[in-house]
């Protein structure tokens, strides 16, 4: 379990790393927090000819905005930055709710926001977080920067948008202001493993009914979903158990769900049903 | 004052907690590293090997053709149903497990050996695997090995004299079908060994991770081909071995031949995806027992048809024989059965080797027989625990329709103390309002027996070529005062050398921390067996007993002439011997110094050296575990609420080093029960080969233990201490399990295969809910 040989560089600006990985091209891997590409280094699944490592690169993490603007993600910023909610409302709440289930406590002070997002493990949470909520994506290569929705970024296991030549660099997640109720529920084999079966949501309810939706599910498919089908029937539907039924029979039929040694096809379906509906459950409630 | 009995911290904790341990990696400095090139395929016949190009200095590569004169792993057992099968050291001309080591790298780093060893292309021409004992067995099979063309390699039967009539009398037989999926005992640090030839003496040092130091040298010096002297064998600080690290593996095999070939220093620490794919594998048994039972519920007869799926070969020194045979010896568990009929068979197949694992075959028999006790209440109308009290073993000794001797036990006590301390009546009315509101509890029982410290003549009566068992101590004090104990057995982080330290301390009255225990050396230790199946505090603790008695007596013989007392007047405790009665008292370190420095005064031989031995036939310990589950019907998910264990393991000479050697267990119980699974596809492919995948539970899945004790005091053992090693893991899987079941008893859902996944549990309560429309309609 040792990597094969490869070169090492450690650029200090982004302008330096874009030169950089624009040089080297196909055989350079960007390095983040390192906690997914490491051990794919290890196992030889991976077999980069250089490292470019933008933990030096200045300028790239940190979290500004709040729940009722927006925030914005630095690609480098740590998931423990969301140990604590790092602003009020519930877009915050939200975040620091769902960090809590990405692996273990010494993976989450490495593992980086865009780092999770590049790499598009389909059970990743914050390639859920951004799918769901519509995220906004910032990529820098040395030709200008380019802003590429979430929708558009993730196009299937451990597959995005990305070009060799550039880097991840801002992650901006619209508003979740007041009024909003949000839920999550995952479901894995123990705490801090990759989620069999995950449901992110948000809404917003008045008087009962629901005006507003946001839900997506991860770990089922090769990539988080978005149900915008699902997310219309909600709309204007009583906030109770049968319509969170409803809706999660609607997305159970709608997705064909992947399988692996810890879930078979059917399993896996079932266990979507649960998650969506008492993720609705907890945004209701 | 005594030490006994008192939960000293152990003398070990300060090296390993401030990290100066030295683990096997620790001695690679200045060595070549070895990589090996293993088979990607799980059968078939090797039609060439490719080696890679190497420019010099670049490392070398050897196959099966370069290890001229080694032979192949080939250990023994005297029955005639035993099919012996040679494991080679590389493959030769045909691999037979997947991961099998074919060809080895020698490079600088370990990074430039996987290098070499990445493009080794080894050319095979396939044969369809045979995976899983069914197909094995089925009709025309192909033979994993000619030499077993049947695919048994050894095979129990026995049926008493009034078994059909039993039968023919019961009220109720239940049947069971019982399955335990393939397991690893994950030690933290993996296998790995460096081996290094002196030019002086021609001698090869062999430190390695591993829990029988000795043995590995007589079985390496009879592969290898050296004189045993030449070969030294340490054991350095091991991260874990729980019995996958008592065999002798082919890679230490080649380790020991490079080293000597090529005159330098070699080292292979082990990966984890090797470790997973190539040390060893347990646990993969499929169980079909009936239990024949009187209206009273009084089991009168027990019928079993054992299978153990023990892999491509056979473990060297205890053999394949370990699971199916203790399966088949060891069934009854602490109840009594007085007709049996029992089948085990020992099946080869092309996958990893079986080897032991903490508890080996207990935690499937302790599942089957407390599943039979649960389906047979229940059949019967009788309360669980009640069906309990009318068949445990209550007289001794006890002999079992296969011939084991039960020494004192308190099976029964222990479990209603268990029972007690639980409050049944209270779980019931808490799991009652819980089902009102959709949620799932269970309780779940388990009493079980757990055969520790036996020496020779249980391995002698399974036939065993090399018959282990027996231990052998040396002790010396020095003329500071201070006390070495030389020990043949080889702890690899019970903290065997407090509680040694402890036994020495109160027979010669000097505390503890002056007694060093020596182990896991074959240059400076007594040769003996290593650390497994629950033995070194009962047969190290006797030998090591026996030793210290002698040593005392000679200080005592001195002190007496020194104080001009007889010889009986002296007693030694607190650092002095003393005159009780009197104010005479003379300090140890003055008696040491005169049995060393003055020894013509006594007319004895000079200095303290003593030596003990101890080959007693076994005790069994006992213990009653009681878990409490709740089970979330949507997901499978299980989460454990409580668990309590009352065991009984004799006289505890350190409480605090029992309890964590229950807490491990426990922890790997509940892994076997809920987590662990090694899964091959239909290819033969290992899909389960990290961390990731093969789901160990952690500290988070893991619920503190209310533990507590009890004490019956054998005969059969010296120190009255009992083995305490496996118990946790041999019975929490039933525990956990039949708590999971008591959960799920309005779904009728039955839980019969270990271990019971989420997926497993979900599926088979909605597929019931289907059949059954009388269960809750919502599920
Ligand atoms: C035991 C374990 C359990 C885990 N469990 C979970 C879990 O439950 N949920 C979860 O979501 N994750 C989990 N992870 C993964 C972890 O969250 C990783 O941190 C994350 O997937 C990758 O982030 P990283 O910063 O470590 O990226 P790296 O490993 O450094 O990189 C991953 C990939 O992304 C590329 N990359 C990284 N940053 C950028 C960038 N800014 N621009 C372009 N490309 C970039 C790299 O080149 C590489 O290909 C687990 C990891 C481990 C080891």
């Amino acid at each position: 379990m040792k990597p094969a040989a490869f070169a090492y560089l450690a650029p200090t600006t982004l302008a330096e790393a874009l030169e950089m990985i624009d040089r080297i091209g196909d055989d350079g891997k960007i390095l983040a927090g390192g906690q997914s590409l490491v051990p794919a280094m290890n196992f030889r699944l991976a077999r980069p000819g250089t490292l470019v490592d933008i933990n030096g690169v200045a300028g790239l993490s940190g979290i500004s905005g709040d729940s009722a603007r927006g925030i914005s993600i630095g690609a480098l910023t740590r998931h423990a930055a969301f140990h604590t909610p790092p602003f009020s409302g519930p877009l915050a709440d939200l975040l620091a709710k769902v960090v809590r289930n990405i692996a273990h406590y010494p993976i989450r002070q490495r593992g980086t926001f865009g780092g999770s997002l590049s790499h598009a493990d389909p059970a990743s949470e914050w390639c859920l977080v951004t799918a769901t909520l519509g995220a906004t994506l910032h990529i820098a290569s040395l030709t200008g920067t380019r802003e590429v929705a979430a929708a558009d970024f993730f196009r299937g296991t451990f597959t995005t948008a990305l070009q060799p030549s550039e880097i991840l660099v801002r992650i901006d997640l619209p508003p979740l202001g007041a009024g909003w109720g949000t839920g999550f529920y995952e479901f894995s084999r123990r705490k801090g493993d990759f989620a069999l079966a995950m449901a992110l949501t948000a809404l917003r309810i008045e008087g009962g009914t629901i005006r507003e939706a946001r839900l997506g599910v991860g770990g089922v498919a090769d990539r988080a979903l978005r149900l915008a089908k699902t997310e219309a029937f909600l709309v204007g539907q009583p906030a109770h158990a049968e319509t969170f039924a409803a809706a999660a029979a609607m997305a159970q039929d709608s997705i064909d769900v992947s399988e692996d040694i810890h879930a078979g096809a059917d399993y896996r379906r079932d266990l979507l049903g649960t998650v969506i509906r008492r993720a609705l459950a907890e945004a209701a409630a | 004052m005594t030490w006994i009995g008192r939960s000293l911290p152990r003398l070990e904790d300060p090296s390993l907690l401030k990290g100066h341990g030295t683990y096997v990696a620790d001695h690679a400095d200045g060595a070549l590293h070895v990589a090996f090139a293993r088979s990607p395929l799980a059968a078939g016949e090797i039609l060439g090997i490719e080696l890679p190009e190497i420019a010099p200095g670049g490392g070398q590569v050897f196959t099966a053709a370069d290890l001229h004169g080694v032979g192949v792993i080939r250990p023994v057992l005297n029955r005639p149903d035993y099919r012996a099968v040679g494991q080679p050291a590389l493959a030769a001309g045909r691999v037979v497990f997947p991961g099998q080591a074919v060809a080895v790298a020698v490079a600088r780093t370990a990074a430039e050996a996987e290098d070499l060893a990445e493009q080794v292309f080894i050319d095979i021409e396939p044969q369809d695997p045979i995976l899983t004992f069914d197909a094995a067995l089925a009709e025309g099979a192909r033979a994993v090995h000619p030499e077993a063309p049947e695919n048994v390699l050894v095979e129990g039967n026995l049926k008493t004299k009034g078994f059909d009539e039993a039968v023919a009398q019961a009220a109720v037989v239940i049947e069971l079908d019982l399955r335990s999926r393939r397991q690893s005992a994950v030690p933290m640090e993996t296998r790995g060994g460096v081996a290094s030839y002196d030019r002086a003496t021609g001698r090869v040092t062999l430190v390695a991770s591993v829990q029988m130091p000795h043995m590995l040298r007589t079985g390496l010096a009879d592969v290898v081909g050296m004189a045993e002297s030449d070969l030294r064998v340490i054991a350095p600080d091991v991260g874990g071995g729980f019995g996958q690290k008592m065999s002798l593996f082919p890679e230490y095999v080649v380790l020991v031949w490079l080293a000597r070939k090529l005159r330098t220093k070699v080292a292979w620490i082990e990966d984890r995806r090797e470790n997973f794919l190539a040390s060893a594998h347990s646990r993969d048994q499929a169980f079909f027992v009936r239990g024949a039972f009187s209206a009273e519920g009084r089991l009168l007869a027990l019928d079993a048809n054992l299978k153990s799926n023990v892999g491509a070969f056979s473990c060297y020194p205890v053999t394949c024989g370990v699971e199916p045979l203790m399966a088949f010896g060891e069934l009854p568990g602490p109840y009594v059965v007085p007709e049996y009929r029992g089948r085990s068979r020992g099946v080869t197949t092309n996958t990893c080797m079986m080897a032991p694992y903490r508890g080996v075959a207990r935690p499937m028999l302790t599942f089957t027989m407390e599943r039979l006790m649960e389906k047979a209440a229940k059949a019967l109308g009788l309360d669980a625990v009640e069906i309990r009290r009318r068949n445990l073993i209550t007289s001794f000794p006890h002999r079992s329709p296969t011939g084991v001797v039960y020494d004192e036990g308190s099976y029964l006590q222990a479990m209603e103390a268990a029972v007690a301390h639980v409050d049944v009546p209270a779980f019931r009315a808490r799991q009652a309002r819980a089902r009102t509101e959709g949620r799932y509890l269970g309780l779940g029982v388990s009493v079980f027996s757990e055969r520790t410290g036996y020496g020779t003549p249980v391995y002698a009566q399974r036939g065993m070529g090399i018959v282990p068992g027996y231990e052998s101590v040396d002790l010396a004090m020095d003329p500071s005062g201070n006390v070495e104990v030389r020990i043949g057995s080889s702890p690899h982080g019970q903290g065997l050398k407090t509680a040694l330290a402890q036994l020495v301390a109160d027979e010669i009255g000097v505390v503890p921390d002056r007694v060093r225990v020596i182990a896991g050396d074959t240059d400076a230790t007594p040769y003996g067996w290593g650390t497994f199946a629950s033995r070194s505090m009962v047969i190290a603790g006797g030998a090591t007993k026996f030793a210290a008695e002698a040593a005392a007596d000679k200080l005592k013989a001195i002190a007496a002439k020194m104080m001009e007392v007889e010889v009986g007047a002296v007693v030694l405790d607190e650092g002095y011997a003393r005159v009780p009665g009197t104010n005479k008292a003379t300090p140890i370190p003055d008696l040491a110094r005169a049995a060393h420095h003055q020894s013509q005064r006594f007319g004895l031989e000079a200095g303290i050296r003593t030596s003990g031995f101890y080959d007693p036939g076994g005790t069994f310990s006992n213990a009653c575990h009681i878990c409490e589950v709740e089970v979330d019907i949507e997901t499978g998910g299980v989460k454990i609420l409580r668990f309590v264990v009352v065991e009984d393991a004799g006289v505890l000479i350190n409480p605090m080093i029992v309890d964590g050697q229950i807490a491990g267990g426990v922890a790997q119980g509940i892994g076997n029960a809920l987590y662990e699974e090694l899964i091959y596809d239909e290819d033969g492919n290992l899909l389960t080969t990290s961390l990731a995948d093969y789901l160990p539970p952690t500290a988070l899945e893991v619920p503190d233990l209310e533990i507590l004790h009890m004490e019956t005091i054998s005969p059969e053992s010296v120190t009255k201490a009992k083995g305490v090693g496996e118990g946790g893991t041999i019975g929490a899987p039933a525990a956990v399990l039949n708590a999971v079941a008591d959960a799920l008893a309005p779904f009728g859902v039955e839980i019969d295969e270990m271990p019971a996944t989420p997926q497993k549990i979900r599926l088979a309560i909605r597929n019931m809910a289907i059949r059954n429309t009388r269960a809750p309609a919502d599920v």
